[in-house]
């Protein structure tokens, strides 16, 4: 079975997508796990600073040679930053997922959405529950 | 839904990381490591492909020539021994059944290498339109094909051969050994690039995988899967039954004339043919390179000054040119090289422009 990197420091959806808090700021990208399971990826569209995104709903998408996949917001708030590299280079998701592969940052409007994500040992659970399928 | 069959290799392309997934039925491998660098692989060297899903049909004896120039919309009787021809099943409607090739073997032996979607529906119509005098034989299941594509496919496959591959040129076919095994060795294939396919009895075709493997490891071979067979039949404009071709798409719209025997005509699914040509074609099939920020995919609008004409069929990331492409139907006054449309994704449109096709040139 393949081997995933999941860093402890993170949170995680079940959705895939990694969240670094700071303070009351959350930047966004997608993991490991969601990155290989996509392949190559060759396009990702991202929303303008500015734009409201609201928990649950699409903000962006991420589309690899054979698949396009939405990529939902783990929290409500306001999007401060959107990664400007990703338009030319979204090989970078494949190659730094947790870094340069990072996709957005949101001013969020409810500390309580945070409750909702999960920790890398939850999410590593929910990675070999669907591997052992 | 039924369980998903599995081909003689599945154990291999398990060990070979491969990520399966299910397709007409069958559980196949849509990539290894990387759908871009395999498709790289047989643009420059050579990529192996399990095709095994595939289905062969076999029709042999005294009503076996007349069968196959009525079932199939190329001519046969002109096709000489150790050649194959690419043509399609059409229906009553001059509807596309399957788009197959044709082996003929002896002057009353011919092989079908159809879809693998399509192998009962094919069965079903040869049974009910071959003529009486005809022995056929399905034999999908016991049959393995491997496609090895590629500009170095010739060289490592030479080795293995106890006849030259090199005599072959392209629509050929031998049989002979490979790797100690008998094989069929046809110089075809679906990748726009040169390469062969290769017939063996399923319960040979795991070593000849290995052999082929080996054999190729110098040269650059990489075992390939399906995500790179469709990019690379997108880039050589080569439709894929289920998205350019179904049931009710005319050869013609598809811009296969040069497969249909018109004049001589005598073949089902002719006379509709030549009906809906007479009433005009209302759509065609044309190439197009996107030149905005997008990527079309299949079901997605073609849109021509702001109004909805066509709909894209097949749309893929070009990994050789660099840029999106697709295939898709739009009204005939709409299809010359050159025609500005918008492809509309995500209910934006993307300007693209029409090509000639093939998007590359080999």
């Amino acid at each position: 079975m393949a081997d995933y990197e999941i860093p402890g420091d993170l949170r995680y959806t079940r959705e895939d997508e990694w969240i670094r808090i700071e303070g009351d700021r959350v930047t966004i990208g997608i993991t490991d796990y969601a990155q290989q399971q996509l392949g190559d990826i060759v396009f990702v569209e991202l929303p303008a600073v500015g734009t409201p995104v609201e928990r649950g709903e699409p903000f962006g998408v991420v589309e690899s040679v054979k698949a396009v996949s939405d990529l939902y917001a783990p929290v409500s708030g306001e999007v401060v930053e959107a990664n400007p590299d990703l338009a030319n280079h979204p090989e970078h998701i494949n190659e730094d997922c947790y870094g340069d592969g990072w996709m957005i940052t949101i001013q969020i409007n409810d500390p309580a959405d945070l409750e909702t994500l999960i920790d890398a040992t939850q999410y590593q659970q929910h990675v070999q529950d669907r591997s052992s399928e | 839904m039924s369980a998903l069959r599995r081909t003689p290799l599945h154990a291999i392309h398990q060990r070979l990381g491969a990520r399966l997934v299910p397709f007409a039925g069958f559980e196949m491998p849509v990539q290894y490591r990387s759908i871009l660098e395999e498709h790289a692989a047989v643009r420059r060297a050579a990529g192996l492909f399990d095709v095994s899903h595939m289905g062969q049909i076999h029709l042999r004896g005294a009503g076996a020539l007349d069968s196959v120039e009525r079932l199939v919309s190329c001519p046969v009787a002109s096709l000489r021994r150790g050649r194959v021809r690419y043509g399609l099943l059409c229906n009553e409607d001059g509807g596309i059944v399957d788009d197959i090739t044709v082996y003929r073997s002896a002057e009353d032996a011919f092989l079908l290498c159809v879809n693998a979607a399509n192998i009962e529906k094919d069965w079903r119509w040869i049974v009910r339109h071959a003529d009486p005098r005809t022995e056929l034989a399905n034999r999908s299941d016991e049959t393995g094909l491997l496609a090895l594509q590629g500009p170095a496919a010739l060289a490592i496959l030479a080795p293995l051969c106890d006849f030259d591959p090199a005599r072959l040129r392209r629509f050929q076919f031998a049989e002979g050994l490979v790797a100690g095994g008998a094989a069929l060795v046809s110089r075809t294939g679906y990748t726009g690039s040169d390469g062969f396919e290769l017939y063996v009895d399923a319960n040979r075709i795991v070593p000849l995988f290995e052999a082929l493997l080996d054999a190729g490891r110098p040269h650059g071979l990489v075992p390939a899967g399906l995500g790179a067979r469709d990019t690379l039949r997108l880039e050589a404009a080569l439709p894929l039954y289920g998205h350019e071709l179904d049931d009710t798409t005319s050869p013609l719209e598809a811009g296969l004339e040069r497969f249909v025997k018109r004049a001589a005509g005598g073949f089902l699914g002719a006379e509709a043919i030549e009906r809906r040509a007479a009433a005009g074609l209302t759509r065609l099939l044309v190439g197009f390179v996107l030149e905005g920020r997008g990527i079309a995919r299949a079901g997605h609008a073609i849109a021509h000054e702001g109004r909805e004409v066509g709909i894209v069929t097949s749309g893929a990331p070009s990994p050789t040119l660099g840029k999106p492409i697709g295939l898709g139907y739009v009204p005939p006054a709409l299809a010359a090289p050159g025609t500005a449309i918008d492809i509309v994704v995500r209910e934006h449109p993307v300007a693209a422009r029409i090509v000639s096709t093939p998007f590359i040139s080999n």
